[in-house]
């Protein structure tokens, strides 16, 4: 680790989250720490990971670091660019991305996401944007990763004020077949909570500690009773290349790496 | 035929108070110039029917245009919230009927081929189809996988807009519509649509668009009006043309919470301003168009052939 210059939290999160991505082919991907981790994954655990941007870019070649899902910088020199209809019917209800990113306001035990709104959805307290394509991604990629800034009990919850995003348990209730295995990372600025995504019923669990946090500390930020794993991992640091390549080669504005 | 016209007329003609009124471009081309002229029209009780309702739908619903939003992201991009949105959502004084971006897709898709719904792996143990009676289940009449038991799927209705208004790089006179870059939902939305309106950025002869007709995303035969708006589609961007505004994008945030901020907004820059080429020459002053200057990369160019001999080969 560069100990004279020691990772901030979004560099932790993004090196955390580009290693998980170790393997992946097609990632669906959204802007802010993903944009990095996929970025990062692409330069080391990941080499040749196609990003696929809901707004119909499939390859990118970004000369810029991407402000939005549908930056300019990303349909200049991409690979393809194709109707949302065929986006999303053809590679993402079609089964081709093997995982995406999904941000929310709330997540529950299960990995039920809600992005809709804080209160009742009828007269809200907190109006917020809404699925977007969120339910369904949730819905038709392989696995999904959550990262989350902030670990605490606003948004790690018992209950879900609104389930926008439903995981393949509350999907198959409803008689829905989804093809994913719904959330299986949630990496937050305290650890990563992980789901194997293969069975009923099954809880996010604490896998592993970033270092300096504790698993108590973790419970404590968390608004159901979570589950830790027996074999408790701390997450190793940024290495000194994941720094220097987010740093000099992927964000050098820090743009993303507020 | 020409259907070349103004906005102002192009608005008076085809948006009447009450009317369901499709703008689509997704972040991409989107038609604010028009949604300008909405505004400055004082169109009232609209249903605005947008896949990402994002600041022009803010604006006009703070100029009282709008009834009902029907939609699948009521954000600011990811730049904070659409202030007067929230405001009203939360007091609940506007009527906000929400699906998502697979479900807007399929509901334009179903419209735009006259189809009674259309289905998608969406919404299976959502709250959604709990607040939007419209997304309803259906069993599929064929054996599922493997000859078990029948599939259940969650089905949108159409969507029929009175008027479909969107923005493009350029068309002809007679409304073919060329689109490069992101191509969004736009075909879907004005096929799905009674009415058609495509603001461009330029007007181009009929050979410019013979030239590349695979690059013709709308033909003319489903566009009513053609209406020449240059800079039309800020604080979005036109690919090739200028970029995103992303500082407005930010800017707008702040000014959004604010209602009396917002309203002096609008006076100054939309009920202050006659046209759009008003808006373009007070941006201007600021630098915003040197701003968002963008450079050359063309494409490779393509043969489409043509045959030498008169007879058939």
């Amino acid at each position: 680790m560069n100990t004279a210059n020691p990772a901030t939290s979004s560099e932790l999160l993004a090196a955390v989250a580009s290693r998980e991505l170790a393997g992946m082919r097609m990632v669906f991907a959204g802007i802010g720490l993903p944009t990095l981790a996929v970025s990062l994954a692409d330069l080391t655990v990941a080499p040749g990971l196609e990003i696929v941007y809901e707004s119909g870019v499939c390859g990118a070649h970004p000369s810029h670091l991407p402000e939005t899902i549908a930056d300019a910088v990303l349909i200049t020199g991409a690979e393809a660019v194709l109707p949302m209809a065929s986006l999303f019917g053809y590679v993402l209800q079609g089964g081709r991305i093997d995982v995406a990113f999904l941000g929310a306001a709330q997540i529950d035990r299960y990995g039920n996401l809600n992005s809709s709104v804080i209160g009742p959805w009828e007269r809200p307290a907190v109006r917020l944007p809404g699925s977007g394509g969120a339910v369904e991604v949730m819905a038709n990629a392989g696995e999904v990763f959550v990262v989350m800034r902030r670990h605490d009990p606003r948004s790690f919850v018992a209950e879900l004020d609104f389930c926008t995003s439903p995981g393949p348990d509350r999907a198959r209730a409803d008689g829905g077949r989804p093809r994913g295995r719904g959330v299986t990372r949630v990496i937050t600025d305290l650890g990563i909570l992980s789901r194997a995504g293969d069975g009923a019923g099954e809880e996010l669990t604490l896998t592993a500690v970033h270092p300096g946090v504790t698993a108590e500390r973790v419970r404590a930020a968390t608004g159901w009773d979570l589950k830790v794993a027996d074999a408790l991992a701390t997450t190793a640091p940024p290495t000194d290349q994941e720094l220097r390549l987010l740093r000099e080669d992927i964000d050098p504005d820090r743009v993303y790496l507020r | 035929m020409d259907k070349t016209t103004t906005m102002s007329e192009a608005i008076a003609r085809y948006v009447a108070d009450g009317a369901t009124v499709a703008l689509e471009g997704f972040t991409h081309l989107i038609p604010t110039a028009a949604g300008h002229e909405i505004i400055r029209q004082r169109r009232r009780g609209l249903t605005v029917v947008r896949m990402t309702p994002d600041i022009v739908t803010d604006q006009m619903i703070a100029a009282d245009c709008v009834a009902k939003v029907v939609g699948a992201f009521v954000g600011n991009s990811s730049a904070g919230s659409l202030g007067e949105l929230r405001r009203r959502v939360e007091a609940g004084t506007l009527e906000l009927e929400e699906c998502s971006h697979y479900g807007m897709i399929c509901r334009y898709l179903a419209g735009a081929q006259r189809l009674p719904f259309y289905p998608l792996r969406s919404y299976a143990g959502s709250d959604l189809p709990r607040v939007n009676p419209g997304l309803r289940k259906v069993v599929s009449p064929y054996p599922g996988p493997d000859g078990g038991e029948p599939e259940q799927v969650y089905v949108v209705p159409p969507v029929h807009p009175d008027v479909t208004i969107i923005h493009a790089q350029r068309a002809d006179r007679r409304g073919n519509v060329q689109i490069w870059g992101l191509t969004g939902i736009q075909a879907e939305a004005v096929y799905a649509a009674r009415h058609a309106v495509a603001v461009v950025e330029e007007v181009v002869d009929d050979a410019v668009v013979r030239a590349d007709p695979n690059r013709t995303a709308v033909p003319a035969h489903a566009i009513d009006a053609v209406v020449a708006c240059p800079h039309g589609a800020h604080p979005s961007f036109a690919q090739g043309y200028y970029d995103r505004d992303n500082a407005f994008y930010r800017r707008w945030a702040g000014i959004s919470k604010d209602p009396e901020r917002l309203k002096a907004w609008l006076e100054e820059y939309v009920l202050g301003t006659r046209d759009h080429a008003e808006y373009v020459a007070k941006l201007a002053a600021d630098g915003t168009w040197d701003r968002l200057a963008v450079g050359s990369a063309p494409s490779g160019s393509i043969d489409y052939g043509r045959r030498l001999r008169k007879e058939h080969p």
